[in-house]
Protein backbone atom coordinates (compact mmCIF):
# COMPACT_ATOMS: atom_id res chain seq x y z
CA UNK A 1 0.00 0.00 0.00
CA UNK A 2 2.57 2.54 0.87
CA UNK A 3 4.70 1.81 -2.59
CA UNK A 4 3.34 4.81 -4.54
CA UNK A 5 3.89 6.74 -1.59
CA UNK A 6 7.71 5.78 -1.91
CA UNK A 7 7.86 5.71 -5.14
CA UNK A 8 6.71 9.29 -5.06
CA UNK A 9 9.06 10.18 -2.35
CA UNK A 10 12.43 9.74 -5.31
CA UNK A 11 12.76 12.67 -6.87
CA UNK A 12 13.91 11.20 -10.36
CA UNK A 13 10.84 9.39 -10.56
CA UNK A 14 8.67 12.73 -10.09
CA UNK A 15 10.88 14.65 -12.11
CA UNK A 16 9.85 12.16 -14.79
CA UNK A 17 6.08 11.82 -13.97
CA UNK A 18 5.83 15.92 -13.35
CA UNK A 19 7.14 16.58 -16.96
CA UNK A 20 4.50 15.10 -18.44
CA UNK A 21 1.93 17.01 -16.50
CA UNK A 22 3.26 20.08 -17.18
CA UNK A 23 2.17 21.04 -20.70
CA UNK A 24 -1.57 20.16 -20.25
CA UNK A 25 -1.45 22.46 -16.79
CA UNK A 26 0.03 25.28 -18.61
CA UNK A 27 -2.66 24.65 -21.39
CA UNK A 28 -5.07 24.65 -18.55
CA UNK A 29 -3.92 27.64 -16.88
CA UNK A 30 -3.61 29.71 -20.11
CA UNK A 31 -7.14 28.45 -21.51
CA UNK A 32 -8.73 28.89 -18.12
CA UNK A 33 -7.45 32.64 -16.85
CA UNK A 34 -6.95 33.90 -20.11
CA UNK A 35 -11.35 33.43 -21.03
CA UNK A 36 -12.11 34.02 -17.03
CA UNK A 37 -10.20 37.77 -17.44
CA UNK A 38 -11.99 38.65 -20.97
CA UNK A 39 -15.11 37.11 -19.20
CA UNK A 40 -14.98 39.15 -16.22
CA UNK A 41 -13.23 42.16 -17.11
CA UNK A 42 -14.63 42.64 -20.46
CA UNK A 43 -18.09 40.87 -20.35
CA UNK A 44 -19.82 40.74 -16.66
CA UNK A 45 -22.43 43.34 -16.10
CA UNK A 46 -21.05 46.17 -13.85
CA UNK A 47 -21.67 46.06 -9.95
CA UNK A 48 -24.63 48.57 -9.06
CA UNK A 49 -22.63 51.23 -6.50
CA UNK A 50 -19.30 49.89 -6.77
CA UNK A 51 -18.84 50.25 -10.88
CA UNK A 52 -16.37 49.23 -12.75
CA UNK A 53 -13.61 48.82 -9.60
CA UNK A 54 -15.39 45.60 -8.54
CA UNK A 55 -13.72 44.15 -11.48
CA UNK A 56 -10.72 43.55 -9.46
CA UNK A 57 -12.12 40.70 -7.26
CA UNK A 58 -11.02 38.21 -10.34
CA UNK A 59 -7.61 39.03 -9.34
CA UNK A 60 -8.30 39.96 -5.77
CA UNK A 61 -10.00 36.86 -4.92
CA UNK A 62 -8.75 34.05 -6.54
CA UNK A 63 -4.95 35.07 -5.42
CA UNK A 64 -6.27 34.91 -1.70
CA UNK A 65 -7.80 31.65 -1.85
CA UNK A 66 -4.52 30.41 -3.44
CA UNK A 67 -2.54 32.12 -0.85
CA UNK A 68 -4.59 30.48 1.97
CA UNK A 69 -4.54 26.95 0.05
CA UNK A 70 -0.82 27.43 -1.05
CA UNK A 71 -0.36 27.23 2.58
CA UNK A 72 -1.82 24.00 3.90
CA UNK A 73 -0.05 22.36 0.81
CA UNK A 74 3.28 23.69 2.44
CA UNK A 75 2.85 22.53 5.78
CA UNK A 76 1.59 19.83 4.75
CA UNK A 77 4.75 18.96 2.78
CA UNK A 78 6.43 20.39 5.62
CA UNK A 79 4.64 17.84 8.40
CA UNK A 80 5.46 14.59 5.71
CA UNK A 81 9.44 15.80 4.87
CA UNK A 82 9.42 15.80 8.88
CA UNK A 83 7.66 12.56 9.70
CA UNK A 84 8.88 10.17 6.79
CA UNK A 85 12.53 12.17 6.03
CA UNK A 86 11.67 12.23 2.62
CA UNK A 87 13.62 14.87 0.76
CA UNK A 88 10.88 15.32 -1.90
CA UNK A 89 8.44 16.76 0.29
CA UNK A 90 10.99 19.22 1.82
CA UNK A 91 11.78 20.23 -1.85
CA UNK A 92 8.58 21.02 -2.38
CA UNK A 93 7.63 23.17 0.83
CA UNK A 94 10.75 25.19 0.31
CA UNK A 95 9.24 25.59 -3.54
CA UNK A 96 5.66 26.40 -2.12
CA UNK A 97 6.64 29.44 0.11
CA UNK A 98 7.79 32.11 -2.39
CA UNK A 99 5.08 30.88 -4.79
CA UNK A 100 2.59 31.36 -1.50
CA UNK A 101 4.32 35.06 -0.63
CA UNK A 102 3.61 36.74 -4.23
CA UNK A 103 -0.12 35.73 -3.95
CA UNK A 104 -0.36 36.77 -0.59
CA UNK A 105 1.33 39.83 -1.96
CA UNK A 106 -0.86 39.99 -4.69
CA UNK A 107 -3.94 39.81 -2.65
CA UNK A 108 -2.81 42.38 -0.62
CA UNK A 109 -1.87 45.13 -3.17
CA UNK A 110 -5.42 44.33 -5.32
CA UNK A 111 -7.28 44.70 -1.89
CA UNK A 112 -5.59 48.18 -1.29
CA UNK A 113 -5.88 49.51 -5.02
CA UNK A 114 -9.66 48.25 -4.81
CA UNK A 115 -10.25 49.75 -0.88
CA UNK A 116 -9.09 53.39 -1.67
CA UNK A 117 -12.75 53.89 -4.14
CA UNK A 118 -14.26 51.67 -2.06
CA UNK A 119 -14.20 52.57 1.95
CA UNK A 120 -11.95 55.18 1.31
CA UNK A 121 -9.12 54.14 2.96
CA UNK A 122 -6.22 51.67 1.47
CA UNK A 123 -5.20 50.30 4.63
CA UNK A 124 -7.10 49.26 7.81
CA UNK A 125 -5.49 47.04 10.71
CA UNK A 126 -8.78 45.11 10.67
CA UNK A 127 -8.63 41.65 12.08
CA UNK A 128 -9.06 39.82 8.05
CA UNK A 129 -6.03 42.75 6.72
CA UNK A 130 -3.87 42.39 9.73
CA UNK A 131 -4.08 38.35 9.70
CA UNK A 132 -3.54 38.18 6.20
CA UNK A 133 -0.34 40.61 6.49
CA UNK A 134 0.94 37.75 8.67
CA UNK A 135 0.40 35.39 6.23
CA UNK A 136 2.52 37.45 3.91
CA UNK A 137 5.45 37.84 6.88
CA UNK A 138 5.33 33.48 7.47
CA UNK A 139 5.65 32.92 4.18
CA UNK A 140 8.67 35.67 3.89
CA UNK A 141 9.97 33.82 7.37
CA UNK A 142 10.18 30.23 5.65
CA UNK A 143 11.85 31.77 2.59
CA UNK A 144 14.36 33.45 4.34
CA UNK A 145 14.49 30.82 7.46
CA UNK A 146 15.33 27.62 4.45
CA UNK A 147 18.35 29.73 3.38
CA UNK A 148 19.85 30.22 6.75
CA UNK A 149 21.37 26.73 7.83
CA UNK A 150 24.32 25.26 6.40
CA UNK A 151 22.54 21.91 6.65
CA UNK A 152 19.10 20.71 4.73
CA UNK A 153 18.13 18.44 7.26
CA UNK A 154 18.29 21.03 9.92
CA UNK A 155 16.99 23.86 7.20
CA UNK A 156 13.88 21.88 6.64
CA UNK A 157 12.94 21.06 10.12
CA UNK A 158 12.53 24.27 11.02
CA UNK A 159 11.00 25.10 8.28
CA UNK A 160 8.57 22.68 8.81
CA UNK A 161 7.82 23.76 12.33
CA UNK A 162 7.57 27.34 11.73
CA UNK A 163 5.37 26.29 8.90
CA UNK A 164 2.99 23.91 11.21
CA UNK A 165 2.86 26.55 13.86
CA UNK A 166 1.39 29.03 10.79
CA UNK A 167 -0.87 26.89 9.96
CA UNK A 168 -3.07 28.15 12.89
CA UNK A 169 -3.27 31.24 11.01
CA UNK A 170 -5.26 29.87 7.96
CA UNK A 171 -8.90 29.60 10.25
CA UNK A 172 -8.29 32.81 11.84
CA UNK A 173 -7.69 34.61 8.69
CA UNK A 174 -10.75 32.56 6.71
CA UNK A 175 -13.08 32.99 9.59
CA UNK A 176 -12.10 36.60 10.92
CA UNK A 177 -14.80 38.73 9.10
CA UNK A 178 -17.43 36.34 11.05
CA UNK A 179 -15.45 36.34 14.61
CA UNK A 180 -14.81 40.30 14.77
CA UNK A 181 -16.12 43.26 13.70
CA UNK A 182 -13.87 44.03 10.44
CA UNK A 183 -13.96 46.65 7.85
CA UNK A 184 -13.10 43.51 5.30
CA UNK A 185 -16.69 42.25 4.10
CA UNK A 186 -17.50 38.08 4.99
CA UNK A 187 -17.02 35.80 2.31
CA UNK A 188 -19.11 36.30 -1.15
CA UNK A 189 -18.84 32.51 -1.87
CA UNK A 190 -19.88 30.67 0.55
CA UNK A 191 -19.10 26.87 1.49
CA UNK A 192 -22.70 25.96 2.07
CA UNK A 193 -25.14 27.85 0.01
CA UNK A 194 -25.99 30.19 -2.58
CA UNK A 195 -23.04 32.78 -3.73
CA UNK A 196 -24.39 36.50 -2.49
CA UNK A 197 -23.06 37.73 -6.22
CA UNK A 198 -25.04 37.55 -9.26
CA UNK A 199 -24.49 34.16 -11.78
CA UNK A 200 -23.06 36.46 -14.55
CA UNK A 201 -20.92 38.09 -12.10
CA UNK A 202 -19.78 34.76 -10.48
CA UNK A 203 -19.68 32.46 -13.60
CA UNK A 204 -16.19 34.04 -14.40
CA UNK A 205 -14.97 34.59 -11.07
CA UNK A 206 -15.23 30.74 -10.68
CA UNK A 207 -13.61 30.18 -13.74
CA UNK A 208 -10.48 32.48 -12.75
CA UNK A 209 -10.14 30.28 -9.59
CA UNK A 210 -9.91 27.30 -11.63
CA UNK A 211 -7.43 29.17 -13.39
CA UNK A 212 -5.34 29.95 -10.49
CA UNK A 213 -5.91 26.29 -9.07
CA UNK A 214 -4.14 24.81 -12.32
CA UNK A 215 -1.66 28.18 -12.61
CA UNK A 216 -0.85 27.26 -8.70
CA UNK A 217 -0.15 23.78 -9.98
CA UNK A 218 1.96 24.60 -12.51
CA UNK A 219 4.05 26.76 -10.99
CA UNK A 220 4.51 25.04 -7.90
CA UNK A 221 5.67 21.63 -10.06
CA UNK A 222 8.11 23.79 -12.30
CA UNK A 223 9.96 25.31 -8.68
CA UNK A 224 9.70 21.90 -7.41
CA UNK A 225 11.45 20.86 -10.38
CA UNK A 226 14.02 23.45 -10.01
CA UNK A 227 15.10 22.61 -6.62
CA UNK A 228 15.32 18.69 -7.66
CA UNK A 229 17.84 19.69 -10.32
CA UNK A 230 19.79 22.20 -7.47
CA UNK A 231 20.04 19.39 -5.64
CA UNK A 232 20.34 16.46 -7.08
CA UNK A 233 22.71 17.68 -9.38
CA UNK A 234 25.86 15.31 -8.83
CA UNK A 235 23.68 12.71 -9.30
CA UNK A 236 24.50 10.54 -13.16
CA UNK A 237 20.57 10.95 -13.90
CA UNK A 238 20.82 14.71 -13.88
CA UNK A 239 24.39 14.62 -15.38
CA UNK A 240 22.76 12.70 -18.15
CA UNK A 241 19.83 14.70 -18.46
CA UNK A 242 22.17 17.82 -19.24
CA UNK A 243 24.07 16.23 -21.46
CA UNK A 244 21.55 14.97 -23.64
CA UNK A 245 20.19 18.64 -23.91
CA UNK B 1 4.04 2.62 10.89
CA UNK B 2 7.61 2.76 12.35
CA UNK B 3 7.97 3.42 16.05
CA UNK B 4 9.98 6.62 15.40
CA UNK B 5 7.87 8.11 12.84
CA UNK B 6 4.30 7.39 14.39
CA UNK B 7 6.57 9.64 17.64
CA UNK B 8 7.37 12.18 14.73
CA UNK B 9 3.70 12.27 13.58
CA UNK B 10 2.97 12.94 17.27
CA UNK B 11 5.34 15.58 17.39
CA UNK B 12 3.97 17.47 14.43
CA UNK B 13 -0.12 17.24 15.92
CA UNK B 14 1.57 18.30 19.18
CA UNK B 15 3.08 21.19 17.59
CA UNK B 16 -0.20 22.43 15.59
CA UNK B 17 -2.33 21.61 18.98
CA UNK B 18 -0.16 23.66 21.13
CA UNK B 19 0.25 26.61 18.73
CA UNK B 20 -3.86 26.46 18.14
CA UNK B 21 -4.25 26.69 21.83
CA UNK B 22 -1.92 29.34 22.14
CA UNK B 23 -3.60 31.50 19.04
CA UNK B 24 -6.63 30.64 20.24
CA UNK B 25 -6.31 31.74 24.08
CA UNK B 26 -4.47 34.80 23.21
CA UNK B 27 -7.08 36.00 20.57
CA UNK B 28 -9.88 34.82 23.10
CA UNK B 29 -8.01 37.42 25.53
CA UNK B 30 -7.67 40.24 23.30
CA UNK B 31 -11.10 39.49 21.27
CA UNK B 32 -12.30 43.21 22.50
CA UNK B 33 -9.19 44.51 20.82
CA UNK B 34 -9.72 42.67 17.83
CA UNK B 35 -12.69 44.39 17.42
CA UNK B 36 -11.99 46.96 14.63
CA UNK B 37 -15.10 48.75 15.84
CA UNK B 38 -17.83 49.74 18.81
CA UNK B 39 -21.40 48.83 17.82
CA UNK B 40 -23.98 51.36 19.03
CA UNK B 41 -25.30 49.31 21.86
CA UNK B 42 -21.58 49.19 23.26
CA UNK B 43 -21.54 53.36 23.56
CA UNK B 44 -24.87 53.24 24.67
CA UNK B 45 -24.09 50.49 27.46
CA UNK B 46 -21.17 52.81 28.04
CA UNK B 47 -18.56 50.17 27.16
CA UNK B 48 -16.58 52.57 24.66
CA UNK B 49 -14.31 55.13 26.19
CA UNK B 50 -14.90 58.75 25.58
CA UNK B 51 -12.54 61.51 24.71
CA UNK B 52 -10.44 58.83 23.36
CA UNK B 53 -9.39 57.81 19.72
CA UNK B 54 -11.54 54.83 18.97
CA UNK B 55 -13.91 53.73 16.09
CA UNK B 56 -17.66 52.97 15.60
CA UNK B 57 -19.55 51.31 12.80
CA UNK B 58 -23.43 50.61 12.14
CA UNK B 59 -25.85 51.41 9.30
CA UNK B 60 -26.05 54.78 7.78
CA UNK B 61 -29.90 55.15 9.57
CA UNK B 62 -32.32 55.75 6.33
CA UNK B 63 -33.17 59.65 5.80
CA UNK B 64 -30.66 60.67 8.85
CA UNK B 65 -27.83 62.12 6.84
CA UNK B 66 -27.96 66.06 7.10
CA UNK B 67 -25.15 68.67 5.39
CA UNK B 68 -24.67 72.11 6.04
CA UNK B 69 -25.47 74.20 2.52
CA UNK B 70 -22.28 76.47 3.35
CA UNK B 71 -20.01 73.92 4.81
CA UNK B 72 -18.27 70.57 4.57
CA UNK B 73 -20.43 69.62 8.20
CA UNK B 74 -22.10 66.87 8.39
CA UNK B 75 -24.14 64.59 10.67
CA UNK B 76 -25.77 61.38 10.79
CA UNK B 77 -27.18 58.00 12.45
CA UNK B 78 -25.75 54.91 12.68
CA UNK B 79 -27.80 51.62 13.72
CA UNK B 80 -27.22 48.12 14.73
CA UNK B 81 -30.71 47.70 15.16
CA UNK B 82 -31.02 48.38 18.44
CA UNK B 83 -29.56 51.44 19.23
CA UNK B 84 -28.33 54.17 17.64
CA UNK B 85 -25.47 57.08 17.34
CA UNK B 86 -25.25 60.45 16.60
CA UNK B 87 -22.15 61.46 14.03
CA UNK B 88 -20.61 64.67 13.58
CA UNK B 89 -18.30 65.04 10.54
CA UNK B 90 -16.17 67.67 8.49
CA UNK B 91 -14.87 66.41 5.12
CA UNK B 92 -15.20 64.72 2.27
CA UNK B 93 -17.21 61.60 2.54
CA UNK B 94 -15.95 58.30 0.32
CA UNK B 95 -18.12 58.11 -3.02
CA UNK B 96 -19.98 54.52 -1.72
CA UNK B 97 -21.11 56.17 1.76
CA UNK B 98 -24.83 55.79 1.46
CA UNK B 99 -27.79 55.76 3.86
CA UNK B 100 -28.68 52.07 4.68
CA UNK B 101 -25.12 51.17 3.93
CA UNK B 102 -22.72 50.38 6.31
CA UNK B 103 -19.96 52.71 7.82
CA UNK B 104 -17.28 53.10 10.09
CA UNK B 105 -16.17 56.38 11.98
CA UNK B 106 -12.61 56.88 13.49
CA UNK B 107 -13.16 59.95 16.22
CA UNK B 108 -13.95 60.38 19.75
CA UNK B 109 -16.71 60.16 21.65
CA UNK B 110 -18.01 63.83 24.01
CA UNK B 111 -20.08 63.16 27.21
CA UNK B 112 -23.00 64.15 26.01
CA UNK B 113 -23.22 60.87 23.61
CA UNK B 114 -22.72 62.65 20.43
CA UNK B 115 -19.61 60.92 18.48
CA UNK B 116 -16.81 63.69 17.06
CA UNK B 117 -15.63 61.63 13.56
CA UNK B 118 -12.05 63.15 11.96
CA UNK B 119 -12.61 59.68 9.03
CA UNK B 120 -15.24 57.79 7.98
CA UNK B 121 -15.24 55.11 5.85
CA UNK B 122 -17.56 52.99 3.85
CA UNK B 123 -18.04 49.46 4.48
CA UNK B 124 -19.04 47.33 1.86
CA UNK B 125 -21.58 44.45 1.76
CA UNK B 126 -20.49 40.77 0.26
CA UNK B 127 -23.49 41.28 -2.47
CA UNK B 128 -22.42 42.15 -6.31
CA UNK B 129 -25.53 43.00 -8.30
CA UNK B 130 -25.68 44.06 -11.65
CA UNK B 131 -27.19 47.67 -12.14
CA UNK B 132 -30.53 46.43 -14.24
CA UNK B 133 -30.92 43.79 -11.29
CA UNK B 134 -30.39 46.20 -8.47
CA UNK B 135 -32.98 48.46 -10.39
CA UNK B 136 -35.58 45.83 -10.38
CA UNK B 137 -35.38 45.21 -6.71
CA UNK B 138 -35.83 48.79 -6.08
CA UNK B 139 -39.17 48.80 -8.42
CA UNK B 140 -40.27 46.07 -6.23
CA UNK B 141 -39.46 47.20 -3.06
CA UNK B 142 -40.86 50.88 -4.07
CA UNK B 143 -44.17 49.44 -5.84
CA UNK B 144 -44.49 47.45 -2.48
CA UNK B 145 -44.05 50.74 -0.23
CA UNK B 146 -46.19 52.61 -2.55
CA UNK B 147 -49.02 49.96 -2.35
CA UNK B 148 -48.64 50.04 1.54
CA UNK B 149 -48.77 53.94 1.86
CA UNK B 150 -51.87 54.27 -0.14
CA UNK B 151 -53.51 52.51 2.45
CA UNK B 152 -54.64 54.57 5.98
CA UNK B 153 -50.91 54.07 7.55
CA UNK B 154 -49.25 56.65 5.46
CA UNK B 155 -45.45 56.20 6.16
CA UNK B 156 -45.87 53.82 8.84
CA UNK B 157 -43.68 51.44 7.55
CA UNK B 158 -40.82 53.75 7.68
CA UNK B 159 -40.94 55.00 11.03
CA UNK B 160 -41.31 50.94 11.66
CA UNK B 161 -37.80 50.70 10.01
CA UNK B 162 -36.31 53.38 12.01
CA UNK B 163 -34.40 52.05 15.27
CA UNK B 164 -35.34 53.71 18.15
CA UNK B 165 -33.07 56.29 19.88
CA UNK B 166 -31.30 55.25 22.95
CA UNK B 167 -30.82 58.34 24.19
Amino acid sequence: MWQWFHKLGSPRWFYQISGRVLPWLALASVVLIVSGAVWGLGFAPEDARQGNSFRIIYIHVPASFLALAGYYVMAVAGAVGMIWKMKLADMVMVAAAPLGAALTFIALFTGAVWGKPTWGTYWIWDARITSMLVLLFLYIGIIALSRSFSTRETSARACAILALVGTVNIPIIYKSVDWWYTLHQPATIKLTGAPSMHPDMFKPLLVMILGFYCFYALVLLLNTRTEILQRESRTTWVKQLAQSK
Amino acid sequence: MKPERKQRLLVVVFIVVVAGLVVGLLSYALRENINLFYTPSQVAAGEAPTHQQIRVGGMVVTDSFQRASDSLESSFFVSDGSATLLIHYSGILPDLFAEDEAAVATGSLGDDGVFIAQQVLAKHDEEYTPPEVADAMQQAIDKKAKAESTGAQQGESKIRNMPEASY
